[in-house]
This record gives structure tokens, C-alpha cells and sequence, in this order.
């Protein structure tokens, strides 16, 4: 029944003090290495709220993908706590710079994989995954193989894929590192479409600074290597987002702050 | 996107030619056999024509005992295979997992593919008697290397993209197995089987030729001994369609199981 009360959670109005889904207190990762290890991130410390979207901004080497891979329990720290709401471990649905999909497998069965390891019967898996795939625009693709997909489409595919089975958290890693520039902020529009029809708890990281601006009600900017946390700013943006709004002046001026704080 | 030249001019007419060439090409060589054996003055004791050929398989054929040969070696052949590819397989996916393990046993596994089998199969027939038992063996022993080293290269090929993806929804042993490393280790796997399938015939032929009571091994043997070159030309075929039989076999499975690799 922690999926039930989890959902209440996120049901409940947003600014009436829910408690956070998820606290991360001092936590510091070192690698073990030849000489004396090598210290990834370094005493990060927050808070995340039920449906917020939050965006790790940082240059490559401060440690980001580590953090996500330790929230997906890909990877332990070596000190701190993750504390996450009634101490159960979330439902993770995760995005990867490369889209992962298995190329043995159709669309649809790239969909539904999430629900088959969760023994879903067949046929309600299938449905489920047609509104993924309908969700994600990309209808008559169902039966396509991976290898015939652009990639735009097999990032979509693949964002499908970490939603279908609701996950608690979504956790993304440079979804669209890969694409090429006008794929990627079409995806923006896509994603933060798809954000506002799930109302999803979403943590990203990135190293673009439009993109962390469009997407995210908080952007918390990393220093270089080892990771911490330099600069916390809340996106006051209005929603919904569209293309617009990334030439106003109030988003230039966000960019320009989150800009100078990036060495 | 077809990035295959040979396919892109390929109609389907083309392809029919393609097939009427081959046939074409078959029967040519065949004349020429019979033309040979007739006009090159060399003993008909040492080339009997094909139609000779032909005709000495019709006689064994009716008589049965060619298909009790071929049964025998069809078996040995397919319970080799079926022994070898599954300790192959069984023990190059815990190698593939485990380096301990690998270290243990990696210098039995070099000196067994040093070992040319061929060359132990007297003393295999020697120990284990004139018995299908013996071919069995020795078909599961030639089998085994190939099988083996393409598991573990199979297994070692799978992305870690792909186990971070299935940790990351929590998924079981089992599951990885199933959904992860059986399909992503296939292709590279089968390609294995499909060596191993030829290699098995080579095997139990060659145990038959050293010691046996009946299979095409032997048949060649008894011909040979009796003088019936017809009749050893005729095992030989019996022999090529068997193989060819079995890597048309691992061709099909592999077309079906792969066809997400397929070129459309």
C-alpha cells in the first residue's frame, strides 16, 4: 500500500507544508583509487517535494550522474543519508543520456518492460502502454525496432518507459545530451508537457543552463569535482512553459545569475 | 536504412536468377564429373561417375541399411551437440559471471582447446568401446570449446547500460537473466551453435572411422575395405547433406530468434 500513500501525497496541495518526499543530508562520495581516492561529491545536503521538478546544474566531472545513481541505488555513498518518505525505498523510473532500449525489442515491448518485471498481466501491460505511447506521440511506431528509430523518438520511447509503471521518482541524466540542438528543445516542450499531464516528482541533471531553466522549479547549480552544492535558485517562471518564454527578459535574467555562478 | 549493397539491386526477379545460377552451376559440375570419369582414362575403381554414384544409393536405399547408418550418425551427431552446448553453456555463463572462477579453471580450459580432439578420439574409443556412447563423447567434446568461448564472450558483451536500467526498476536474478542476458548474449551464442553443428559431424565421423559397429564412418570403412568406391562416394554426400542439414537448422532458429537484427 506505499504506492497509495504515496500518491495521497502528491494529491494534497503542493503549498499546504507536505512533508518532502525525499531528504538528502550531507552526503559525500568518495572512489576508491590509487591515491587516496577520488572525492566525487562532497557534503550535498536537500530537500524534494512531492511533484517538484528539480534540475542539478553543473559543468562535467561535478559529480551529477554519481548523485543520480546513488538516488536510483545504482551506487552507495560513502557517507550521509537518504532519507526517503515513510523510510520505503521510491518507485524509480529512470532516463539515461542513451536511450537503452533493447534492441531485441519492439516499442510496445520496450514500453512495458517495466510492468512485465512487476508480473502485469499481458494484455493490461499492452494497454497501459498504448497510452504511453500515445502520451509520448508516437502512435504507429508500436511494432518499429529500436535500430529504426531517429533519436528523438527513442529518448521519447525510452521516457515512456520510465513512467509507465508511475514511478514515485523520476530521475533523469542528460535525457537529451545526444540530441542534436532543435531536437533537444523540442523535447523540452515535450517534457515539460508530459510533466504536467503525470505530475511527476522529477529530479534532473544537466549541464545546460536553458534547458535546467525551462524545465525546473529549482535549479541547485554543483562546482567542479568534488561536487557541492554552490547555488540554490528557484525558477519562478509561470507554467505552462512554452518556447516563448525563453526570450523573455525574466529568463534572461535567470540565465545570466545561474551563468555567473558556473565556473 | 538498408546499408547492404548486395541487397540494395536485389529484386525479387534477381534473386530467382540467382537460385536458377546456383542450380545451373551444380548440374554443370556434375557433367563435367561424369565427362571426366568417363574420358580421363582414370579407373572408374577410383571415380566412379555420378550416375553410378546415384544408382548404388538407390540399391542401398531400398535395401535400408544406408538409413540405419545415417540414424546412427544422426544421433550421435545430435546428442553430442545437445550434451556440449548445454555444459558449454552452463559452465561459460558462470565463468562469464564469476573471475574467480575463471582463474580456476582457465588453464584446463586453454589446454582442453589445445588438445585436438581428433587426436585423443582413439583413446576415447579405446576407454568407452565401439558404442554410439564413444561418438557421443567425442561430438560433445568438439562441440564444447566453441559453444563455450562464445557464451562467455555473449555474456561479457551485455551493456552495463542495460543492468544499471534493470537495478534501477528492481528487477530480480531471474529476471536480468531472462530479459537481459539470454536475448543481448543470442547472436554471438548462436553463432557458436552454428560452428559447433558442423564440428559435430566432423567428430562422429571421425570416431566411426576409428572403431565402430555402424553409423557413415563406418559404412565408408566397410565400402572402402569391400572395394565399393560408389558406395563411399555415396556416405560422403550422405555426410555433406547431413551437415549442411544442420547448419540450415541453426540458420533458420537464428533467423527467427534474430530477426530484430535483420536488415528490412
Amino acid at each position: 500500500m506505499r504506492r497509495a500513500d504515496l500518491n495521497l501525497n502528491v494529491l494534497r496541495d503542493k503549498n499546504m507544508s507536505t512533508q518532502p518526499i525525499l531528504t538528502v543530508k550531507n552526503l559525500s562520495v568518495v572512489f576508491p583509487d590509487s591515491n587516496g581516492g577520488l572525492h566525487a561529491l562532497d557534503d550535498i545536503s536537500f530537500e524534494v517535494y512531492p511533484r517538484d521538478f528539480i534540475c542539478f546544474l553543473g559543468p562535467s566531472g561535478s559529480g551529477k550522474t554519481t548523485l543520480l545513481r546513488i538516488l536510483a541505488s545504482l551506487l552507495r555513498p560513502t557517507t550521509g543519508e537518504i532519507n526517503f518518505i515513510h523510510n520505503q525505498h521510491p518507485q524509480i523510473g529512470m532516463v539515461f543520456q542513451q536511450s537503452n532500449l533493447m534492441p531485441w525489442r519492439t516499442v510496445m515491448d520496450n514500453i512495458k518492460l517495466p510492468l512485465e518485471l512487476e508480473n502485469m498481466d499481458e494484455s493490461t501491460a499492452r494497454i497501459k502502454a498504448q497510452e504511453m505511447i500515445e502520451l509520448v506521440g508516437l502512435n504507429g511506431f508500436e511494432d518499429s525496432w529500436p535500430r529504426d528509430l531517429s533519436g528523438g523518438m527513442a529518448q521519447r520511447v525510452a521516457i515512456a518507459r520510465a513512467l509507465i509503471h508511475d514511478p514515485d521518482l523520476l530521475l533523469l541524466d542528460e535525457p537529451f545530451g545526444s540530441l542534436d540542438a532543435i531536437t533537444r528543445e523540442r523535447m523540452w516542450t515535450e517534457l515539460s508537457r508530459i510533466w504536467q499531464a503525470r505530475q511527476k516528482t522529477v529530479i534532473m541533471v544537466t549541464h545546460s543552463i536553458n534547458e535546467s531553466l525551462f524545465l525546473a522549479d529549482r535549479v541547485l547549480v554543483l562546482t567542479q569535482r568534488p561536487g557541492k552544492i554552490k547555488f540554490d535558485l528557484k525558477v519562478d517562471l509561470p507554467r505552462p512553459r512554452n518556447d516563448d518564454i525563453r526570450y523573455t527578459p525574466h529568463f534572461g535574467k535567470l540565465a545570466r545569475k545561474l551563468r555567473e555562478t558556473i565556473e | 536504412m538498408d546499408i547492404n549493397p548486395l541487397k540494395v539491386f536485389h529484386p525479387s526477379s534477381a534473386k530467382r536468377n540467382g537460385m536458377w545460377l546456383r542450380v545451373l552451376s551444380l548440374g554443370l559440375g556434375l557433367v563435367c564429373w561424369q565427362i571426366t570419369s568417363i574420358f580421363s582414362g582414370v579407373e572408374v575403381f577410383i571415380l566412379p561417375p555420378p550416375l553410378k554414384v546415384w544408382s548404388r544409393f538407390l540399391v542401398a536405399a531400398q535395401d535400408g541399411s544406408l538409413f540405419r547408418d545415417i540414424g546412427v550418425t544422426f544421433s550421435e551427431v545430435v546428442l553430442g551437440l545437445i550434451v556440449g552446448v548445454t555444459f558449454a553453456t552452463i559452465l561459460g555463463y558462470s565463468v562469464a559471471k564469476s573471475r574467480a572462477l575463471e582463474q580456476v579453471l582457465s588453464p584446463y580450459l586453454v589446454a582442453s582447446q589445445a588438445i585436438p580432439v581428433v587426436a585423443i578420439a582413439p583413446l576415447l574409443v579405446l576407454w568407452f568401446g565401439y558404442g554410439m556412447f564413444s561418438k557421443v563423447l567425442i561430438c560433445a567434446l568438439i562441440v564444447f570449446f566453441p559453444v563455450l568461448i562464445n557464451t562467455i564472450v555473449g555474456i561479457r558483451a551485455v551493456p552495463q547500460a542495460f543492468y544499471d536500467l534493470m537495478k534501477s526498476l528492481r528487477a530480480s536474478r531471474k529476471q536480468i537473466l531472462m530479459k537481459v542476458e539470454i536475448p543481448a548474449a543470442l547472436p554471438i551464442f548462436l553463432g557458436g551453435l552454428r560452428i559447433g553443428a558442423t564440428l559435430s559431424v566432423i567428430g562422429a565421423v571421425v570416431g566411426e572411422l576409428i572403431g565402430s559397429k555402424y553409423g557413415l564412418g563406418n559404412l565408408i570403412n566397410r565400402a572402402r575395405v569391400g572395394y565399393d568406391m560408389p558406395m563411399v562416394y555415396v556416405a560422403v554426400f550422405m555426410l555433406i547433406f547431413l551437415a549442411l542439414g544442420l547448419y540450415g537448422i541453426v540458420a533458420r532458429i537464428e533467423k527467427k530468434l534474430l530477426r530484430w537484427q535483420e536488415d528490412k
